[in-house]
């Protein structure tokens, strides 16, 4: 509930300071100290966001996070050219689960399988979808617990931060283009974003 | 020495565990009958059951299949008389023939894990694996006979 | 199910000649029971031993077992149950003795028309009707004489049912009189063959022979020979095709675990090892420094650029009538198109490979191949052979659609040279990749065409100029070659059942001279001509604002086999009927290997422009069906891989250099890209009879690309389909 609440009071916040620029035509950021202790900026937080939807967007993060149900190859992101589906479970249907062709490891050489102990999709209860998602959509989707797997901040943070499956992203196998910020860099970005208030894009 | 069970026996095989099971199946075992069509998990060729999942032994370590179970077309069944093998001949499925031991494995686990699939399931299932002479209608068609044979009974 | 080969160099007084005009003469010669062991026929895996060989295309054991062996070669094409189908027709065999093998090079078994041992140009049905009929009648003949002279009857007394010999209470197997059969002399006169009316499995079919053993994994592939102290050979190919190697380093090479030998050969640098694995990784770990040859200079759009230009030009005549000039000048209307097609790969599943072993003075060698013979002379060369001392064991092919029918016998060649250059016993294994970049492609054809139409629409003149490299040009079939032109290039356009009703027409072609080896593909040059044909038919229809089945049966009024299959097509695919929403036909009729398939395609086009082909109603004319289900199949086959040609086939080179390397960019469609309905319709005909293998390819592009016009009014003339934006 926290999440939603956050939600809530930052788009009042914008709505607000969309007023103030308005009447004052002053920077469009809004400042303050949460009981936490941690220094709100509407600013700071969007534009660590968008630095980290750089990302998220690319393909070695959104083709797993595909708005169908199948995932996506290649820097062209095209439809997974095996007809692979995602499952209850996001590990992929009968003869065509992720694991029959992804191994534990990148199989070497160039168009071979990329490879993780669990390769998978977001589940089918919760699809996380990233492709077509603007940044705000998608700041709000990921803030969403409905949506999000109930994930809290902190949650998130450590997701992006530690999970294997993330940082695979960055690890692509032989040839593919690595996502446009180093991992840490992402993190960090990710962590400023909530940080700094968790505040949705506008647009 | 890598130890694994291929077809219920215990097999001890001596190769480097980066060699790919396929190689270790067709050219140590001496099993020929799981197929190298690709060498990249594009075709399905080399499609067996590890632990009863459908993987593609071109790309699927021999360190992977330490300790597991290995099933490959030729321990399908006993006697050659899976549903789906029975299905194949019925419905005349192969031309060539060179695809379809991998084509039989990976609709084994669609079978297993839905008794009767749609053609939708089949679409879902099936597309990993590549057969060049288009046998795919006749595919379809004996796996749903097969689902049939199965429902009657027929499956071991 | 045994595939062992038999060795006719060891049992040449089994005389069997062919006249290249397609009429047969068989001289049956049949040995005396005693030289029989000497014959080692059949060399089958069990022990009964073949005890009556009429003729070298069956044996019968003692114990019943008829072995067949077959002049043609199994590629898929369900060649081993057809040809044995007509001998056990009849032989009145009993089905459940029959056994199949592949022969051996020989004289016997040279294709009845073609004059060379080949299995391709969809031709092993009607070459082989009689002489296979004919070798099952004359064992029946002397079986039932056999029976006779057992009985003490006369043979007219005898007759036959399922492998026995009865007259009246009396009745003997086969086998029980293999013995006899052997003994008695050989026939003079010649055999009657059964009439129609008679026929138990012509016109009918039975299952599959080969499918109990593709299902169990007990099938034998080339890929899968096996033998003491094999060795497994991956050879480091240039990465321009025809580059020579300049010098190599394998020290690196040598000290992979389970690499035995490194040699240089001709194509390039083999690597040998305990198996498929060390051999690889072997290779990966050489370094070789080529020498480029001149292939280095192709590149695919600077070459499309060129054939465009050459297409501007009349290039040599393949066919003319009349003053086309003039009659375009005259036209009300004149449409001009240009198709362009690339460079395709055949991309069998089983990946090239021979085994080859070379002691004793001969040489054995095991693979799937389409031309056993050509292979055997290859080889002999070589090694400085006689063809005779080479024995070549045809196996079980993973798919040939032509690539393994090569007059350089490119694969057996370089697995020859790795043997002797190594002096080890050999299995050459190629990966997808070396067969992509292998050459040997279906060449790469641009078509200009400027047709016009009278006021009614009708097609008065035709021009079209093709410019494409030639297959047959260096081969012996170079021989039929007249006026410079290939007709391997031409057909389907040149003798386009169209241009009969057009009065005025040229057809020229240029076939510009490259090092890239060309080669046969699935349906040869109808596999670029029949879209050009049918796209082309289609777009004057249309300009006419005919409806295209229509347009195409005015034109064909007299070419009734064309017609028969476009109403049978048209009809069951409800032609004209409402679809559901979305959805468009498109029509296509093509003559090709002696058969007439015309297609109906339904299509769906999405906002992304992405093409989806749902439906597919077949209707051939092949004449007489022998196996009817196996003719079905064929044409389910065809239209697969017309849809894998159409959509996704394309071989691009780049200073040299092919640019696509495995499956994921040299794409086959796959199951969810296939029609979930496909229907064919065989004509119930008593023509002459036709092919089954190719014919159902040509017609599948057009089909699909008349479809997707009627779905967004564009033409697609630029193959592959995939490359089209449709969404623009």
């Amino acid at each position: 509930m926290a999440t939603t609440k956050q939600l809530i009071y930052s788009l009042l916040t914008v709505t607000a300071v969309s007023v103030m620029a308005l009447s004052f035509n002053t920077a469009r950021t809004t400042r303050h100290t949460d009981t936490d202790g941690t220094a709100k900026d509407s600013t700071g937080s969007k534009k660590a966001f968008l630095a980290a939807y750089s990302v998220l967007m690319h393909p070695r993060c959104m083709n797993c996070h595909p708005s169908g149900e199948a995932p996506l190859q290649g820097d062209d992101s095209h439809v997974h050219t095996m007809n692979v589906q995602r499952g209850h479970d996001g590990k992929g249907l009968y003869a065509l689960k992720c694991s029959n062709c992804h191994q534990p490891k990148n199989t070497p050489g160039l168009h071979m399988p990329p490879g993780n102990p669990k390769w998978h999709l977001p589940p089918a209860d919760m699809k996380m979808v990233f492709q077509g998602k603007s940044p705000r959509e998608l700041a709000a989707q990921l803030l969403d617990p409905e949506q999000n797997g109930h994930k809290t901040k902190a949650q998130l943070i450590a997701h992006v931060t530690s999970d294997s499956l993330v940082l695979g992203g960055w690890n692509p196998g032989d040839g593919r283009t690595l996502p446009p910020l180093s991992h840490a860099e992402f993190a960090r970005q990710f962590k400023m974003w909530i940080d700094k208030g968790a505040f949705l894009p506008d647009k | 020495m890598i130890k694994l069970t291929i077809n219920h026996q215990e097999h001890s095989i001596d190769a480097s565990p980066d060699m790919p099971l396929l190689w270790a199946l067709r050219d140590i075992v001496g099993l020929t009958g799981t197929k190298f069509g690709c060498g990249m998990a594009q075709c399905g060729a080399c499609t067996v059951h590890l632990n009863g999942e459908a993987v593609r032994s071109c790309v699927t370590l021999l360190s992977r299949a330490a300790g597991q179970e290995v099933v490959t077309i030729e321990g399908l069944s006993p006697n050659s008389d899976h549903p789906l093998q029975r299905a194949w001949i019925e419905e005349d499925v192969p031309q060539c023939g060179y695809c379809q031991s991998g084509q039989i494995m990976s609709a084994a686990v669609l079978l297993r894990e839905n008794p009767q699939p749609t053609d939708t399931d089949i679409d879902n299932a099936m597309s990993g694996n590549i057969c060049r002479c288009g046998t795919y209608p006749r595919i379809r068609k004996a796996i749903h006979r097969a689902a049939e044979l199965q429902k009657e009974g027929g499956n071991k | 199910m045994t595939q062992d080969v038999l060795n006719t160099s060891r049992r040449g007084f089994l005389k069997t000649g062919a006249m290249l005009s397609g009429s047969l003469i068989i001289s049956f010669v049949v040995p005396g029971a005693k030289r029989l062991a000497a014959m080692g026929m059949p060399a089958a895996e069990d022990a009964a031993a073949a005890v009556f060989a009429p003729n070298a295309y069956l044996s019968i054991g003692a114990d019943g077992s008829i072995q067949i062996v077959l002049a043609h070669v199994e590629m898929g094409q369900g060649i081993w149950t057809t040809l044995s189908m007509l001998i056990a027709e009849e032989l009145d065999a009993d089905w459940q003795k029959v056994k199949v093998l592949h022969s051996p090079p020989g004289q016997p078994y040279v294709h009845t028309v073609y004059g060379l041992q080949i299995t391709g140009g969809s031709s092993t049905t009607w070459s082989e009707f009689d002489r296979y009929r004919q070798a099952g009648a004359t064992a029946r003949t002397l079986l039932v004489q056999a029976a006779a002279q057992k009985f003490g009857v006369s043979p007219a007394d005898c007759r036959t049912e399922n492998g026995e010999v009865i007259a009246g209470n009396k009745r003997a197997t086969y086998g029980e009189l293999a013995g006899i059969a052997a003994s008695l002399p050989p026939l003079t006169e010649p055999v009657s063959l059964r009439s129609p009316g008679e026929w138990k499995y012509i016109g009918k079919g039975v299952k599959r022979l080969d499918s109990p053993a593709k299902v169990n994994g007990t099938a034998q592939f080339g890929m899968d020979m096996r033998f003491p102290g094999l060795l497994t050979a991956v050879v480091a190919h240039p990465p321009v095709y025809g580059s020579k190697v300049k010098s190599f380093d394998a020290t690196k090479a040598r000290t992979v675990p389970g690499v035995r030998k490194v040699v240089q050969i001709p194509t390039g640098v083999a690597v040998i090892a305990d198996n498929f694995w060390a051999a690889k990784k072997g290779r990966a770990a050489l370094k070789v420094e080529w020498e480029n040859g001149p292939n280095v200079n192709i590149d695919s759009v600077a070459q499309l650029a060129e054939f465009k230009k050459l297409v501007t030009t009349r290039g040599d005549k393949a066919a003319e009538k009349g003053d086309v000039t003039s009659a375009l000048s005259k036209a009300a209307k004149v449409l001009e198109a240009e198709y362009t097609f690339p460079y395709l790969a055949h991309t069998p599943m089983e990946p090239q490979n021979v085994t080859v072993k070379i002691a004793d003075n001969k040489c054995e060698i095991w693979t799937g191949t389409q031309m056993p013979g050509n292979d055997q002379t290859v080889a002999a060369k070589i090694l400085g052979f006689k063809p005779e001392q080479v024995n070549v064991h045809t196996v079980f092919l993973g798919g040939g659609f032509g690539r393994r029918a090569n007059f350089q016998s490119d694969f057996v060649s370089e697995a020859v040279h790795i043997a002797k250059a190594s002096g080890e016993f050999i299995k050459m294994v190629w990966t997808r990749e070396d067969d992509i970049h292998g050459g040997y492609y279906r060449p790469s054809f641009v078509h200009k065409i400027r047709a016009g139409i009278d006021a009614q629409g009708n097609p008065i003149a035709w021009e079209h100029v093709l410019a494409g490299q030639s297959i047959m040009a260096g081969t012996p079939f170079a021989a039929g070659m007249k006026n410079n032109i290939d007709e391997a290039s031409v057909e389907g356009v040149s003798d386009s059942p169209y241009l009969s009703s057009i009065p005025d027409h040229y057809i020229g072609l240029h076939s510009p001279k490259l090092e890239l080896p060309v080669l046969w593909y699935r349906s040869v040059g109808h596999t670029h001509t029949a879209t050009a044909m049918e796209g082309m038919i289609d777009e004057l229809a249309h300009a006419a604002g005919k409806d295209p089945v229509e347009y195409r049966r005015a034109l064909l009024k007299d070419h009734p086999r064309h017609l028969a299959a476009l109403n049978l097509a048209a009809e069951k695919a409800g032609w004209g009927k409402p679809l559901p929403p979305g959805r468009f036909r498109g029509v296509a009729v093509h003559e090709s290997f002696k058969s007439y398939v015309a297609d109906v395609a339904e299509v769906s086009v999405d906002e992304q422009g992405v093409i989806k082909v749902h439906r597919f109603v077949c209707a051939i004319d092949c004449g007489l069906a022998v196996n009817p289900d196996g003719v079905v199949a064929q044409m389910e086959s065809g239209i697969n891989f017309g849809i894998s040609t159409a959509m996704y086939g394309a071989i691009t080179l780049d200073k040299g250099k092919v640019q696509q390397s495995n499956f994921h960019d040299y794409r086959i469609a796959r199951m969810h890209e296939t029609p979930l309905e496909i229907e064919v319709h065989i004509v119930n005909s008593t023509e002459k009879m036709g092919g089954a293998g190719e014919p159902g390819v040509p017609p599948v592009a057009p089909a699909i690309a008349n479809a997707v016009f009627a779905a967004t009014g564009k033409r697609m003339r630029d193959l592959p389909f995939c490359n089209i934006n449709l969404k623009a």
